[in-house]
């Protein structure tokens, strides 16, 4: 059997309205709890001392709410300038992950659209894309639509939670905690292949595991992610 | 709703960090003309990274989220549907923890 890799050098992939809005779609359930995250890191930004303004500014470009929490979590005056690059860039190491499992199919786009995407390349829409990639659909722009719509949710409801601050109540009480898990345990259910899983899988869940318990922050998707491909490769027998 | 200047220093560096890292590994991909098996390797990253992001609520998080887990696998083998196994799971965890607190 050839290579999914392989195989995607050789097909055609587009990058259409229709696959941007087709992205966009799916990610409309993901965003309901989307908005109520954003209001809650309004929230926070707002007690943190940054103007709505300002707070909006933050997650309309920067766009990641992991390294956004915790970076709201150092704010103080004067602002720990390095501390704060080197936060961000920690939280975002999984990216380069992320971006490189894209490389197959977005290699063959031009580079504009390759780079522009990838700026709204987050969590939730990655995988989706992943998903959609997983089927056999090689529409590019449905990373870009799931990203704008995500980033669009994201900046409004951090600046409704920066203004009216304090309204949002405890997301976990309504289960919105949750939904992210939901859909990337869909996602997850949806790529099954057989046998061939269950051993980067099980790497992959036990090295997340023992890394969210012993260390800080978001090392735990990073390393999960990378023994547990690693041990996809070991699978196959080279 | 004036911008501080510091403030937005702050945020022009946090966007260059993190978007150096969006464009980091489709940069590292493209670079190289991959083998066979780095090819294979970037196959098993998607599933690796979306088990290490669920792991540790699925499996450590407690009764309600492990169950509410295995309801959401099964409403999304049995349907395909990704928001009706998310709903699944977001009221499943709901009714599950508050059974937890009953108990």
């Amino acid at each position: 059997m050839q290579h999914k890799y392989v195989a995607q050098k050789e097909e055609p992939v587009t990058f259409t309205l229709t696959g941007a809005l087709a992205g966009a779609r799916a990610c409309v359930p993901v965003e309901i709890s989307g908005c109520v995250i954003g209001l809650v890191f309004g929230t926070l930004a707002g007690q943190a001392g940054l103007g709505a303004g300002e707070a909006a500014l933050m997650s309309a470009f920067v766009f990641s709410g992991a390294a956004q929490f915790l970076v709201i979590g150092l704010w103080a005056s004067p602002l720990p300038l390095a501390a704060i690059v080197l936060t961000t860039l920690v939280v975002g190491l999984r990216h380069l992950l992320m971006g490189a499992a894209l490389g197959p199919v977005f290699s063959r786009l031009p580079r504009l659209k390759a780079y522009a995407s990838v700026y709204f390349m987050a969590d939730e829409n990655w995988a989706l894309t992943m998903g959609e990639f997983d089927k056999g659909r090689r529409d590019a722009a449905f990373l870009l639509g799931g990203g704008l719509l995500m980033a669009l949710v994201w900046t409004a409801s951090t600046f409704v939670g920066a203004t009216f601050g304090g309204a949002v109540e405890d997301p976990a009480r309504w289960g919105l905690d949750f939904a992210f898990t939901a859909i990337f345990l869909a996602l997850i259910a949806g790529m099954w292949k057989g046998k061939s899983n269950i051993l980067p899988w099980t790497v992959a869940a036990a090295v997340s595991v023992a890394a969210q318990h012993w260390l800080p922050g978001q090392w735990y998707i990073l390393l999960g992610g990378l023994a547990g491909s690693f041990a996809g490769v070991v699978r196959r027998g080279h | 709703m004036g911008i501080n200047g510091v403030t937005l220093l702050a945020i022009v560096l946090m966007v260059l960090a993190t978007y150096a890292t969006r464009a980091g590994g489709l940069w590292l991909a493209n670079r190289f003309d991959l083998s066979e098996r780095a090819g294979a390797w970037l196959d098993a990253i998607p599933g690796a990274i979306l088990v290490s992001l669920v792991a540790p609520t699925v499996l450590t998080g407690g009764p309600a989220e492990a169950l509410a887990a295995v309801a959401v696998v099964f409403v999304a083998v049995r349907s395909g549907s990704l928001p009706l196994a998310m709903a699944t799971g977001v009221v499943a965890v709901v009714l599950l923890r508050t059974l937890a607190d009953l108990i």
